[in-house]
């Protein structure tokens, strides 16, 4: 062999060795198992990825609890639409959390113009007062998917004015005669695989149908197909990577469509989905003529992005919540220190129209 | 076949591991060895232990008997009968059965005179189960990620850690094994094909020789590995293809616990053209 060959073998295996090493992980992994023994319906977790994804999903230390009694709010301040029933001390306390959750950096002129507190110039307290209605919504509508741990504002936003994981439609691109079908390109929702890169809209802002499953053979008048597949197990991808499970988390894989052989935490995932669908048309897509006004969020910033590339709202995802856990911060309750979430009325609101421009 | 007038020539003695003389005569066309008595021995029991089991589990329907191994909880403790103990003992048995059968093969093929081809090839099928029920299971820590004794609930076990990693086909290893069964198919096909053309000639020519093989492979694609060859690279790829299918599971869970399509992100992220 020449020393040049012998060179190139040496240098190939030394990549190989590396590439090995720096891209696997290492035992000793944890797993839990769900479903009888044997079926490996399990979770594998590396302990390591899992002690960050811990510490990054803790539930802030709750603040000092309000005195319920004495006057209420909408008898003392002006213009106050969604939490006048709260006692004067409650509403100080929810504005001073909603601030540490959603604005820390911003404070109160992040939604309010500080010289008038009442006044509604400033959109994202139009924006807040729907979110906290919203989020009233979910706590008591939606306990199917929320359960008594519920949600706060924190839940999504997480010290930041928009949340972390949120998703909007895709320009797809033209390159030459490719046919821009939204797939065959590492799709960072899917897992950075080659399936559809937003099925998002088919299926968690429209309802169309997610389960694919064949109950006949093909020539026989079976319109399923694997192009259809390939959305659902899209978004099946995403829910898994969203909630940091893998798919036996929700489904025996014998018959992913079979609800007798699946766990109970895919029923609790059934209510989610139209959970997300309801958030994103009732509460998400209304607001957007709100944010097409502002299209860089506030005068006073932060400035990013309030829309997607194509102008559509920035929506709601299992991600958004979940933050890579199978319950927003594993479970821990948040709801529970904060009842002034509960109090917050359902009527109409005076100033959605006045301010969308 | 032990009446094939060749046969006679290789009942030669000699050649054993263990046991010297003791073991080393026929019953009818079978040769004994130590290693085919402790054969025999882990079969039977192992055989006896799955219908014991399928006794216990309510089916002697073949599709669905199904040993379980134990519950994770066990971890790599051995486990009551009812609840896993049957699957170790099982695994005991086919792992005492496979690796007496190796070891009888190359005491054969030192009687023979002949290389160890045979139990080195078969030993990489040994290996590949050994990896699923007793490298990875401890590496993960129980032996409840072993996978079940049974027609179907295999199937159930294969695909649900298919699953566990969201998009099994991106599994490097898994590539390469799917490839080298392919390739394996593939030159097998070939090669059948030409041995039987080259000695099924049309009605009234003659049986063709290697020569008119080689010629034929160097007409088609310009090369002919030869009649030698051929076999060592289907060798090759069998055991390749074995090879990576133990190193696709070993990797599944020990050494990698997400989604695979994601662990292609090095590739992704090269700053050849991630800038």
């Amino acid at each position: 062999m020449s020393l040049t060959a012998r060179v190139g073998l040496v240098f190939a295996a030394a990549l190989c060795v590396v590439i090995v090493l720096m891209t696997f992980e290492r035992p000793p992994v944890t797993t839990s198992q769900q479903g009888f023994r044997g079926v490996a319906m399990e979770q594998v977790v590396n302990p390591r990825t899992q002690a960050v994804r811990l510490a990054a999903n803790r539930v802030p230390e709750a603040l000092e609890a309000a005195d319920t009694d004495g006057e209420r709010a909408r008898e003392i301040y002006e213009n106050v639409q969604v939490l006048g029933e709260l006692s004067v001390a409650q509403f100080g306390r929810i504005m001073q959390a909603m601030t540490e959750w959603i604005a820390p950096e911003q404070g109160c002129a992040y939604c309010h113009n500080v010289e008038n507190m009442a006044s509604d110039e400033v959109y994202t307290k139009v924006v807040s007062r729907r979110m906290l209605q919203m989020t009233r919504t979910i706590n008591v509508d939606w306990t199917p998917h929320v359960g008594a741990a519920g949600v706060t504002c924190y839940t999504c936003h997480r010290g930041r004015p928009v949340p972390a994981e949120v998703w909007a439609s895709t320009i797809l691109p033209h390159n030459g005669l490719q046919a821009s079908r939204g797939q065959n390109h590492p799709a960072p929702v899917a897992n950075l695989s080659s399936l559809p890169g937003e099925p998002f809209t088919p299926f968690l802002l429209q309802d169309q149908e997610i389960r694919v499953i064949s109950t006949a053979a093909h020539p026989n008048g079976n319109p399923v197909g694997t192009m259809q597949t390939e959305w659902t197990y899209a978004l099946m991808m995403h829910m898994s990577e969203g909630l940091g499970v893998n798919c036996t988390f929700c489904h025996n894989s014998r018959s992913f469509a079979n609800w007798s052989t699946s766990p109970p935490s895919r029923l609790t995932a059934w209510h989610g989905i139209r959970m997300v669908r309801d958030i994103n048309n009732d509460y998400v897509v209304p607001l957007t003529p709100l944010w097409a006004a502002n299209p860089r969020g506030p005068a006073e910033g932060p400035h990013m992005p309030r829309l997607g590339p194509a102008g559509d709202a920035l929506k709601v995802n299992c991600a958004t919540c979940h933050q890579g856990a199978n319950r927003p911060f594993y479970g821990a309750p948040m709801l529970q220190d904060y009842p002034e979430l509960n109090l917050v009325s359902d009527g109409p609101l005076r100033a959605a129209s006045a301010a969308a421009q | 076949m032990a009446i094939m007038t060749f046969e006679r020539k290789y009942r030669v003695r000699g050649g054993t591991l263990v046991g010297g003389d003791l073991f080393d005569f026929w019953i009818g066309p079978f040769w004994i060895g130590f290693f085919g008595v402790t054969t025999a021995f882990f079969t039977f029991l192992g055989v006896g232990l799955i219908l014991m089991g399928a006794a216990m589990g309510g089916t002697f329907n073949p599709w669905l008997i199904n040993i379980a191994p134990p519950d994770l909880s066990y971890g790599l403790r051995l486990a009551p009968m009812a609840e896993g103990g049957l699957w170790q003992a099982i695994t005991v048995c086919a792992i005492g059965a496979f690796v007496s059968w190796t070891l009888r093969q190359a005491e054969i093929s030192r009687k023979l005179g002949m290389g160890y081809h045979i139990p080195i090839a078969y030993s990489v099928a040994v290996f590949a189960y050994i990896t699923l029920v007793v490298i990875r299971p401890v590496l993960m820590g129980a032996w409840g990620h072993g996978f079940p004794y049974g027609i179907f609930s295999h199937l159930d076990w294969v695909s649900n850690v298919g699953y566990q990693h969201l998009h099994f086909h991106y599994n490097p290893a898994h590539m390469l094994a799917v490839t080298f069964f392919f390739t394996t198919t593939l030159a097998l096909s070939m090669h059948g094909g030409l041995v039987l053309s080259a000695l099924n000639p049309a009605k009234g020519e003659v049986v063709k020789t290697a020569e008119h093989e080689n010629t034929y492979f160097r007409d088609l694609i310009g090369y002919s590995i030869g009649t030698l060859g051929i076999h060592r690279l289907g060798l090759f790829l069998a055991l390749s293809a074995g090879f990576w299918s133990a190193v696709c599971i070993v990797i599944s869970g020990p050494f990698w616990t997400q989604g695979w399509p994601e662990w292609w992100g090095w590739w992704l992220n090269l700053p050849i053209w991630n800038k």
